[in-house]
């Protein structure tokens, strides 16, 4: 293959209010290469293809395509499409009501010379494609009859056949199974053979090593750079995607900490939910705070969700306080004294139009029942109890919950549980997008709870965070749990478990 | 020959099956009919070929009007506009014939004119700024029958003579003089069908190759199914939209003309609960509410449903003698059983594969 540069953005800046998504990126994608982006969740991928694909709007920089370097700037994904750059998304992007021949072709179908569809003509040529790209699907049938991996491949088909030179696969394999994957990967490897760039973004490290040509790492919206594979082994991919930013801040966690009772609070034995986390043992010891560690999207949240029952668990067996319970909703679980702190504050945290007081009572009041409401007074009690406690910023305890800052916001969530005196509590994220000061905060505060003998499931990116608050770590990838570390937390062998497949 | 059998029977996919359910339910509902009204000592006429064409007379208007919904319930959305539509366009061809002495030459290209604008101005506020379709054809709906009292307030006949009344009474006989009957005097009395019902079923078969051979038409099973994808594949969902409630509103208008035609007069309260039926129909004959799956074959069989099932209540006599509302209860019992027979046979299918 030639090689030659078919690709090249240029210095691409892009701002969403108060946030700069995208600063001075550069990206060049040669022909007959799969190059996978990589980067956590907010440092610019999904950005940096939308201004690709003309779904965003790019402030500064330039695009450049095809060997001549012409300069294309794309307002629509149909126009990217004219250009030549077509995207595969994880959610394909099909008619499931339409034939498969229907929509390899729809918009473009051959026509007799009545200016009908010549339908025909059409299975024809669709037969024919599918035969070439060896992919077994009755052309007849409905698009929902296959699978989501036939149907991406099929969406890859139609981007194919319509002579794009840049194919752009957005996180495609998340719901595929290894069968599916490999089926997907020979797809892949077929047509860069063919001279297509292939522009491959997944959070599976396993996948970018398995099909990949090159790499470029971004992180926090800069470009951190673009490697040759073989220049970039697993553990020096996790670093650059990470980012080694070491905060100054001290362990808070004294040495008296690592004793922790023998009690286990929390047994958990195959939990499993299906495409989410694969089956599971973890248990928790009385006072342990338990750090889920991995990249994003590899699993921690689900695996919390799933013992809280926000994804009711479909297998395994779950004892708390060695007594095997099933936990249908997350009613149960609050009612065996659980509370679950969602990474999402906005959507499933906080009730934004609902009073600081409101939103602390929400958890306690629902445990009491809707019937039994609390006396006003027992409730003005509890709030100013935690506003002074956790030290809440607000003008009052009728102020909206809206009008407070964000970590502020995540502390009256953090009592809304702790007015439930609970005797296990989930904390996913709690420190994301907060002030340094507040994060201490709430680290502090992680430890205490321990002190008092509340177990903690703590959930962070931050390697850093964990290793300070955490007396064990849980290592997920790619939504399974792969190990626990317990002694020798440092991040660098942390993020040799994350990265995987260097086992020593 | 079996070849071609096998293939046919590979292509029946889900949705085609829906559709042979209902048909084969048609059949066994006019069976039904048939062993009750229409055999030996029973037989009060529902046997006779001319009470099966009527079922067509009677309801020619509502196949027009159910093959438009059918299109617009396959991009997802609903239009119900229409009954209302029906009673206006009576009303200014009444008032225009009677009243004014305008001839129909003029007429009837106006009142079509008028559906097309109609569906215009809703398929823009739909299509083009995403207004909900059920809120832009309910406005639709009070502005025609509001316009319809404006007009004129009372029932207005057409007594005057000319080439529309002469249309509408022109019998078309069945050829060979097909199910012919000789009545109690001697005459013998061949089925016929009247002009409306042939407007109508060209109709049908213009819309069933419309939406198959041509590309707006791919492109309305297209937006229903995914209006995003449809986007993202390079179809205009805006001008695909836009066009089906132009063509929901001009068959609409047809269906006005035939719906005058078969009762030469026009009032204010005229195709009430028309769209509801026309829904109906389309739903039975299995078009999906959440729009990409039908075809206007099964809406037709839907509306012959609906007709079949009024015609088996009007030969009850002690139900047309108790009048009112009861026969429309009976009516509506009877096609909940149908809608019943139809989702139980559905999922046994289903579970059968």
């Amino acid at each position: 293959m030639s090689n030659e540069v078919i690709l090249s953005m240029r210095g691409i800046c892009m701002t969403f209010p108060g946030v700069k998504a995208l600063s001075n990126v550069d990206f060049t994608l040669r022909s007959g290469e799969i190059h996978a982006l990589m980067g956590e969740n907010g440092a610019g991928k999904s950005t940096l293809i939308k201004c690709l694909t003309g779904v965003n709007d790019f402030e500064k920089g330039e695009i450049f395509m095809g060997p001549e370097m012409r300069p294309i700037r794309n307002h629509s994904t149909l126009e990217a499409q004219k250009n030549g750059i077509a995207t595969v998304y994880q959610e394909v992007n099909l008619c499931p009501n339409l034939s498969v021949a229907e929509n390899l072709f729809i918009g473009r179908e051959p026509l007799t010379k009545f200016g009908t569809i010549n339908h025909k003509a059409m299975l024809n040529r669709a037969r024919e494609l599918m035969k070439k790209l060896d992919i077994q699907v009755d052309v007849t049938q409905a698009l929902e009859n296959y699978s989501i991996a036939l149907q991406q491949m099929i969406a890859i088909a139609r981007a194919v056949d319509m002579e794009s030179k840049v194919l752009i696969l957005d996180e495609p394999t998340s719901s595929l199974d290894d069968n599916e994957v490999e089926k997907l990967f020979k797809m892949m490897r077929a047509l860069r053979d063919e001279g297509i760039g292939i522009i491959f973004v997944t959070h599976f490290l396993e996948q970018v090593y398995a099909v990949c040509d090159r790499i470029t790492v971004l992180r926090n919206g800069q470009l951190v750079g673009e490697y040759e594979i073989s220049d970039l082994p697993r553990l020096k991919l996790v670093a650059a995607m990470m980012g080694k930013d070491f905060d100054d801040l001290q362990s808070i966690k004294s040495k008296e900490d690592e004793a922790v009772s023998e009690e286990v609070l929390i047994d958990a034995k195959g939990l499993s939910h299906v495409r989410k986390i694969k089956p599971f043992d973890l248990d928790i010891h009385k006072g342990e705070v338990i750090g889920l560690t991995g990249l994003l999207g590899s699993g921690r949240s689900e695996l919390a969700r799933c013992i809280y029952g926000a994804d009711k668990a479909q297998t395994g067996t779950l004892k708390v306080k060695g007594k095997e319970t099933k936990i249908n909703a997350p009613i149960d679980a609050m009612r065996l004294g659980m509370g679950l702190l969602p990474d999402d504050r906005k959507a499933e945290g906080i009730v934004e139009d609902l009073s600081v007081r409101e939103n602390i009572m929400l958890a306690m009041q629902s445990l009491a029942g809707v019937v039994k409401r609390i006396p006003m007074e027992k409730q003005m009690e509890i709030t100013k109890k935690f506003i002074d406690l956790l030290d809440i910023k607000t003008p009052s305890t009728e102020t909206l919950v809206k009008q407070l800052s964000g970590g502020n916001q995540q502390k009256v969530i953090i009592a809304r549980w702790l007015a439930t005196n609970p005797d296990f509590l989930i904390l996913d994220e709690p420190t994301r997008g907060i002030d340094v000061g507040t994060k201490t905060e709430i680290q502090k505060l992680v430890v205490d709870l321990a002190h008092q003998g509340k177990s903690v499931i703590f959930i962070s990116s931050e390697i850093e965070e964990m290793l300070r608050t955490c007396n064990r770590l849980a290592v997920l990838r790619d939504g399974e749990k792969v190990g626990e570390l317990t002694e020798d937390l440092s991040q660098e062998s942390v993020m040799k478990v994350i990265a995987g497949g260097e086992r020593s | 020959m079996e070849k071609n059998n096998m293939n046919k029977k590979k292509n029946i996919n889900s949705h085609s099956i829906l559709l042979l359910i209902t048909v084969g339910l048609f059949i066994l509902l006019y069976a039904a009919g048939y062993f009750m009204y229409g055999f030996g000592a029973n037989a009060k006429g529902f046997e006779k070929l001319q009470n099966f064409l009527d079922i067509f007379r009677t309801n020619a208007a509502l196949i027009c009007i159910a093959c438009g919904m059918t299109c617009v319930m396959l991009t997802g959305g609903i239009d119900i506009s229409v009954g209302s539509l029906v009673a206006m366009d009576c009303m200014i061809l009444s008032v225009g014939m009677e009243n004014s002495g305008i001839s129909p030459t003029l007429l009837v290209p106006f009142v079509l004119l008028i559906g097309i604008v109609f569906g215009a101005v809703q398929g823009y506020l739909i299509g083009y700024l995403g207004i909900q379709p059920f809120i832009v054809t309910m406005a639709g709906m009070f502005f025609a029958r509001g316009m319809t009292a404006m007009i004129c307030t009372d029932q207005v006949n057409i007594t005057v003579d000319n080439w529309f009344k002469q249309v509408a009474g022109i019998k078309v006989y069945m050829p060979f003089e097909l199910g012919a009957v000789v009545n109690k005097r001697g005459v013998k009395m061949v089925p016929y069908v009247n002009i409306p019902v042939i407007i109508a079923l060209v109709v049908v078969v213009l819309v069933f190759l419309m939406l198959r051979y041509t590309r707006t038409g791919r492109s309305m099973y297209a937006v229903g199914g995914n209006q995003q994808s449809a986007a993202l594949m390079g179809l205009n969902t805006k001008r695909t939209k836009m066009i089906t409630y132009i063509l929901s509103s001009f068959l609409c208008s047809i269906g006005g003309v035939l719906y005058c035609m078969n009762t030469m007069c026009g009032t204010t309260t005229q195709a009430l609960g028309l769209e509801m039926k026309a829904i109906s129909s389309a739903v039975i004959g299995g078009t999906l509410l959440t729009g990409g799956v039908g075809n206007v074959f099964g809406s037709f069989v839907g509306v012959l449903i609906n007709g079949t099932i009024n015609s088996l209540v009007s030969f009850n006599g002690e139900l047309t003698r108790l009048g009112g509302t009861v026969p429309n209860v009976v009516s509506a019992f009877l096609l909940f059983v149908f809608i019943m027979l139809q989702a139980v046979f559905a999922k046994l299918r289903e579970r059968k594969q």
